[in-house]
C-alpha cells in the first residue's frame, strides 16, 4: 500500500472516485508513513489520526453511495500549524498558543473538506511563520529530508518535508515573504504563492496581514494548480480577497512554452549568489528556452531594498497583530504574572514567544513608534509602490521573471542562527513578490553537491497563476527533477 | 461566572488584573480641593478673568442590528459573553468585514451635521493593551476619517454660536470590565465582550465653545440630532452615547490657547455641565496659585463631583495608529450618499420652525414636541386628525409626556394611538364632554386600547346639556343655599363660583359649565 503515496494527487482522486483505491487505505499509509519518518524529520505537530480515518471512511461511503465526489476526494492533506481546524489543536509552533483548540474552520479548512480532502496533520513551522528555516520553532527544528543535518526551509519547512519525504501529495503552507517557495525549493518540491487576494486568510493565525497569503506545496505543478482550484476565490469573511474570477488552471497546462517571455533580472541575481544554484539557474533557462520561450533580460532597480522594507513592513504589521496573545482570553498564561496587569502580560509574553517573534515584535513597536512612522514604515510603503512600478514595468517586457529561489541550497541547522541578518538574507528573492502581490512558484531544477535540492523561482502577473502552473509544467515535462525523492 | 458561550475562552482575569487596575488607581491621590482659593476674589470675578475653551468628543453607537465586523448582536442586556463570536473575541486567524448599514448610519450622521463625506477613509489599528480590547487594537480611523468639517448652531444664554465639527470617524467599541460586584472583585476582573465590536462613530468638534452650558447645550443638540435621525438611541445610561471635555483656560484677550486637560467618563447629561464647570475652576485656582495646568487625561468622578488625574502627558499611550491592512479604503460614492440622503428624516431644528408656522404653535410647545422624531411624528397626527394643533399640543405635552413619563415608558410603547386621542380632543372641542371629565377618560383609554367615545357612551360620561334638567339642579342648588344666594344678590359676586359649583356637583360633575353658568346666572338675577 505505500506505494499509493508515490502517486499524484489527481491520480489518488481518479482511483477514489473510480473504486479502485479506498480512501481509508490512503489515509492509513500516509499516517503510518508519517509516524514512521516523523522520529527522523519531525516535520509534524499534530497527526490526527482518528479523525482523519474517520473523514477518509466517510469518502468511502459517499462514493460507495454513488454520491459525485469532490476534486480532492481522498488525498491526504497536511497543513501549516497556523491554520485553525475546528477542535484540533493549532500552535503556530508557539509555546504561547500551546493548549490553543480553535472553536471553527479556517475558509481553506472549510473548502478542502468540501472538496473531499482528508486532513492528516498539521506540519511544524516557525513560530507564528517567523523565519527561514523552521528554527523557531517552539517543537524543534525540521529536519530536511534530502540532508538530517540541513534546514527544509522556513517558515513552512514541515509541509514542504512532508511532501518530499513522500507522506503526504499535498500540504498548505504560508507564504509572507517566501516561506513556501523557499522551503518548496529546499525540499525539492513545488510551492506556490497565489496573488494576495486570490486564497482567504480567515483563520490563517496573522504574521503580516497585507503579505501572508496560503499555498499549495505538491510533487508536480498540476497538483498545486488542482489544490489551488479548490482554495482560490473571494470570501465574504476576508475583505483582501478579490472578485478577479477564477480560472481553470488545470486547463491552462498545455505543456507548451513557445513564445512565452521569460523576464531575467541579471544585475539583480549577479551577486551573492552560489555558484550550484547559478548554475542550475542557467540550465533551468536553457532548457526553457530550447522548448521555445524567449529569455528577455527586465530590470528591477528597487529589488534591492526589498529585504529592509520586508522587515519593516511585516515587523510592523507582526507587532500588531500577535498583540492579542496576552494570557487573557486563551493560549499560555504566565503563573508569574499575578502582581499586576502589566507583570501578567509581560511575563507571559516574554515566556510565551520565542526569541525571534519577540526581536519582530520589538522591531514592529518601534518601526511604528510616534516619531519613527514616517522615516520607517511610511517610507517603507513608498519603496514598496517603486518596487510594484519595477514589476509592472517588467511586465511589460516578460509574462514572468525569473530568478532562483534561494541564493543558497539548504544550509546546515545552526549555521545561521547566530545572525539573524544573514538568515533575513535568505529571502532577498523571494520577498518582492509578497510586497508586489504578485503570484510565485518554486519548481525543483536541479541539485547542489550533496544532494541538496535546488529551486527555481518564477514570478508572475497579478491574478496569472496559469502562466506559472503553464510553465512549470512543461518544464516538469522536460525534466525529471520533480520526480526524485529522497532516501530516509 | 462570566464564561464564553462555547467554553474556550475564559474572559475570567486573575488576580493581577484587578492588583493592576487598583495601582493605576494610586494616581488618584493627587486631587485638587476644590475652591481653595487663598485670594479675595470672587468666583464670578476669576471667571471674568479667564476665557474657558472647550471641545467634545462624543462617541456615539450606532443603532445596526450586528456589530460593526461581525454577524453578532448589538443587543444590549444579554447574558455576559453571549453575543460573541471568533472576530470579536479576536480570535486567532479571525478577520473583520464591515458592516454596510453601519456605514450607511454614520453617512446619515455626517450629512445631518453639516459634514463633508469623504469618497475615501481608512480604517487604521490604535494599539494599546487592555484585557477588554481582545485583539490588543482598536479598529478605527485617523489619518483618513469617514467625514471633515461640519458646524453646529447652539443657543445658551441668549447668546447664538456656530460650533465647528472637526471630523466624524467610526470605530469598534471594546468589551467591558467588571471590576466590582463580584464575591471575589477584591482579586479578580470579569470581562464582558458583549459590547466588543459594537459600532460607534466619534464627533469631534472645534475647540468652540466657551462655557459648560455652551459645551451642555452642543452635546443636547448633537443627541437630538443623532436620535431624530435614527442613528442613536440617546442613552447614556446603558453607554449608548458617551462624551469626553477638552477644557483648557486662558487669561481674557488671549489669543493663545492654554493646556488642556481631557476630562472622561462623563457618562450622564447632567454631569457633563458640572465636570466641566469643576474643571475650568480646578484650572483657574491652579493659576490662580501660580500653578501651571498640566496636560492630563482625568477621570470625572460623580460620586465626589471632582476630576482626578488618569495619566499624564509623558504616561500617555504611544497608540502606533497604521492602516488596518486586514480592511480595503472605504469607497463612498456620490450615489451611495444620495441614496442615504433621501432617507434623512426631517431634522428636529426644521421641525419646530414648521410647527411654529404651521399649527401656530408656541416656541416652547415645538421645542419640547420636536425632542423626538417618533414624539413629534406622534403630536402630528393627533393635531391633523383632530383639527385642533393647540388642543393637541396640550395633550401631548400635558397628560401624555406626564403619563409617560410617571411610567418611565417609550412613546413607541404608548398603547394610545394618536387617532384615539384625537378623538378624545374632538369630543371636548363638540363639547360632548368637559375637560375635566376628558382627563378621567383619557386615563381609561391610555391603557385599554379603547375610543373615547365607548368610554363616554358606556360610563354615561356625556355633558349634561338638557335645559330642563339642569334647571332643576339650579333651583335646588339655590333652594338649599339661600344665603348664598341671597349675598350674591346683594352685590357679592364672590359667591358665584361657589353656586356653579354646586351645580356641578349635583349633575355628578357632567353637567355642560357653559350652559350650567348660564342658567344659574339667568335664575339668580331673575
Amino acid at each position: 500500500m505505500a506505494d499509493v503515496l508515490n502517486r499524484t494527487a489527481r491520480e489518488i482522486r481518479d482511483e477514489v472516485a473510480g473504486g479502485t483505491l479506498s480512501a481509508v487505505d490512503v489515509c492509513g499509509a500516509s499516517l503510518d508513513r508519517m509516524d514512521a519518518v516523523n522520529p527522523a524529520l519531525n516535520a509534524f505537530n499534530h497527526i490526527a489520526r482518528d479523525r482523519a480515518l474517520e473523514r477518509a471512511g466517510e469518502i468511502d461511503r459517499q462514493r460507495a453511495s454513488g454520491a459525485t465526489l469532490g476534486p480532492l476526494a481522498g488525498v491526504p492533506i497536511a497543513l501549516k500549524d497556523n491554520m485553525c481546524v475546528k477542535g484540533m489543536r493549532t500552535t503556530a509552533s508557539s509555546r504561547i498558543l500551546d493548549n490553543f483548540i480553535p472553536p471553527y474552520d479556517a475558509t481553506v479548512v472549510a473548502r478542502l473538506e468540501r472538496a473531499g480532502a482528508v486532513i492528516v496533520a498539521k506540519t511544524n513551522c516557525d513560530e507564528f511563520a517567523m523565519g527561514s528555516s523552521n528554527e523557531n520553532s517552539a517543537y524543534g527544528a525540521v529536519k530536511n529530508p534530502w540532508a538530517a543535518d540541513r534546514t527544509p526551509g522556513g517558515s513552512s519547512g514541515g509541509s514542504a518535508a512532508a511532501v518530499a519525504a513522500r507522506c503526504v501529495p499535498l500540504s498548505l503552507g504560508s507564504d509572507t515573504g517566501g516561506s513556501i517557495r523557499q522551503p518548496g525549493s529546499f525540499c525539492g518540491v513545488v510551492g506556490f504563492k497565489p496573488t494576495y487576494g486570490r486564497v482567504s486568510r480567515y483563520g490563517l493565525l496573522a504574521f503580516a496581514s497585507s503579505l501572508d497569503q496560503i499555498g499549495p506545496f505538491g510533487r508536480t505543478a498540476a497538483d498545486a494548480a488542482l489544490a489551488l482550484s479548490v482554495l482560490a476565490g473571494p470570501d465574504g469573511a476576508d475583505a483582501t480577497t478579490a472578485t478577479e474570477p477564477v480560472p481553470d488552471y488545470l486547463a491552462a497546462l498545455t505543456g507548451d512554452v513557445k513564445g512565452i517571455r521569460i523576464g531575467v533580472p541579471r544585475a539583480f541575481v549577479s551577486e551573492g549568489v552560489d555558484a550550484d544554484v547559478r548554475r542550475t539557474f542557467d540550465e533551468a533557462l536553457e532548457t526553457l528556452r530550447a522548448a521555445g520561450a524567449t529569455l528577455v533580460d527586465v530590470e528591477l532597480p528597487h529589488a534591492k531594498y526589498a529585504i529592509p522594507v520586508y522587515y519593516l513592513v511585516a515587523t510592523a504589521e507582526a507587532s500588531s497583530n500577535l498583540a492579542r496573545y496576552d494570557g487573557v482570553k486563551y493560549g499560555y498564561r504566565s503563573p508569574h504574572g499575578k502582581d499586576s496587569l502589566k507583570a501578567l502580560y509581560s511575563r507571559t509574553r516574554d515566556e510565551g514567544f520565542g526569541p525571534e517573534v519577540k526581536r519582530r515584535i520589538m522591531l514592529g513597536t518601534y518601526v511604528l513608534s510616534a516619531g519613527y512612522y514616517d522615516a520607517f514604515y511610511l517610507k517603507a510603503q513608498q519603496v514598496r509602490t517603486l518596487l510594484r512600478r519595477d514589476y509592472e514595468k517588467a511586465f511589460q517586457k516578460a509574462d514572468v521573471v525569473a530568478m532562483p529561489t534561494s541564493p543558497m541550497p539548504p544550509f546546515k541547522l545552526g549555521e545561521k542562527t547566530d545572525d539573524p541578518l544573514q538568515m533575513y538574507l535568505a529571502d532577498v528573492f523571494t520577498v518582492s513578490a509578497n510586497l508586489t502581490g504578485a503570484p510565485g512558484i518554486s519548481i525543483p531544477c536541479g541539485f547542489a553537491a550533496g544532494r541538496l535540492p535546488i529551486g527555481l523561482q518564477l514570478t508572475g502577473r497579478m491574478f496569472d497563476e496559469s502562466t506559472l502552473f503553464r510553465i512549470a509544467d512543461a518544464y516538469e515535462r522536460l525534466t525529471d527533477w520533480h520526480t526524485q525523492s529522497p532516501v530516509i | 461566572m462570566y464564561t464564553a458561550a462555547a467554553g474556550w475562552c475564559l474572559p475570567r482575569l486573575n488576580n493581577s488584573i484587578a492588583a493592576g487596575a487598583s495601582a493605576e488607581c494610586d494616581n488618584y491621590t493627587a486631587i485638587h480641593v476644590r475652591f481653595g482659593f487663598r485670594t479675595p476674589q470672587s468666583e464670578a470675578q476669576l471667571i471674568v478673568k479667564y476665557e474657558p475653551v472647550i471641545g467634545l468628543e462624543i462617541h456615539a453607537q450606532l443603532r445596526t442590528r450586528t456589530k460593526i465586523f461581525c454577524g453578532c448582536s448589538t443587543a444590549f442586556g444579554a447574558p455576559p459573553n453571549s453575543q460573541v463570536c471568533p472576530t470579536c473575541l479576536g480570535l486567532p486567524g479571525a478577520l473583520p468585514v464591515l458592516n454596510r448599514q453601519a456605514v450607511d448610519f454614520a453617512i446619515k450622521a455626517a450629512l445631518a451635521l453639516g459634514c463633508a463625506v469623504q469618497p475615501e477613509s481608512i480604517f487604521a489599528r490604535k494599539n494599546y493593551f487592555y484585557p477588554d480590547l481582545p485583539k490588543g487594537y482598536q479598529i478605527s480611523q485617523y489619518e483618513k476619517p469617514l467625514a471633515l468639517g461640519g458646524a453646529v448652531e447652539v443657543t445658551a444664554a441668549g447668546k447664538t454660536t456656530q460650533i465647528g465639527l472637526t471630523r466624524i470617524h467610526m470605530e469598534e467599541d471594546a468589551g467591558k470590565s467588571l471590576h466590582e460586584g463580584f464575591f471575589d472583585s477584591d482579586r479578580n476582573t470579569y470581562v464582558d465582550y458583549n459590547r466588543s465590536g459594537v459600532p460607534l462613530i466619534e464627533i469631534v468638534s472645534e475647540p468652540d465653545m466657551r462655557s459648560a452650558a455652551e459645551a451642555a447645550e452642543f452635546f443636547t443638540h448633537l443627541r437630538e440630532v443623532l436620535v431624530s435621525i435614527g442613528v442613536n438611541d440617546g442613552n447614556m445610561e446603558e453607554g449608548s452615547l458617551r462624551c469626553d471635555a477638552n477644557v483648557s483656560v486662558r487669561p481674557a484677550g488671549q489669543a493663545k490657547f492654554g493646556t488642556k486637560a481631557e476630562v472622561k467618563n462623563v457618562n450622564s447629561f447632567r454631569y457633563l455641565q458640572k465636570a466641566i464647570e469643576y474643571e475650568i475652576t480646578r484650572q483657574i485656582e491652579v493659576l490662580e496659585e501660580g500653578g501651571r495646568v498640566m496636560q492630563e487625561t482625568r477621570l470625572w468622578d460623580s460620586s465626589t463631583g471632582r476630576t482626578h488625574s488618569m495619566r499624564s502627558k509623558e504616561e500617555a499611550h504611544d497608540y502606533r495608529y497604521f492602516p488596518e491592512p486586514d480592511l480595503p479604503p472605504l469607497v463612498v460614492d456620490t450615489a451611495r450618499i444620495e441614496a442615504v440622503r433621501a432617507t434623512m428624516p426631517e431634522l428636529p431644528e426644521a421641525r419646530r420652525r414648521r410647527f411654529v408656522a404651521a399649527y401656530a404653535l408656541p416656541e416652547y410647545d415645538a421645542g419640547v414636541l420636536t425632542q423626538s422624531s417618533e414624539l413629534a411624528d406622534y403630536y402630528e397626527q393627533v393635531a391633523r386628525d383632530s383639527g385642533n394643533p393647540k388642543a393637541a399640543s396640550n395633550w401631548v405635552m400635558g397628560e401624555l409626556l406626564r403619563t409617560i413619563n410617571d411610567r418611565g415608558m417609550n412613546i413607541a410603547d404608548v398603547p394610545l394611538t394618536p387617532a384615539a386621542l384625537a378623538g378624545l380632543v374632538a369630543l371636548v372641542d363638540k363639547g360632548t364632554i368637559s375637560s375635566s371629565i376628558a382627563k378621567d377618560v383619557f386615563g381609561k383609554m391610555f391603557d385599554s386600547g379603547r375610543s373615547a367615545d365607548d368610554i363616554v357612551a358606556a360610563d354615561g360620561l356625556a355633558q349634561n346639556s338638557d335645559e330642563a334638567a339642569l334647571l332643576a339642579i339650579v333651583h335646588d342648588v339655590m333652594g338649599k343655599n339661600a344665603d348664598a344666594v341671597t349675598q350674591y344678590r346683594a352685590g357679592k359676586n364672590q359667591t358665584f363660583g361657589f353656586l356653579v359649583g354646586q351645580v356641578m356637583k349635583g349633575s355628578g360633575g357632567k353637567a355642560n359649565p357653559k350652559l350650567a353658568n348660564e342658567l344659574l346666572k339667568r335664575e339668580l338675577n331673575r
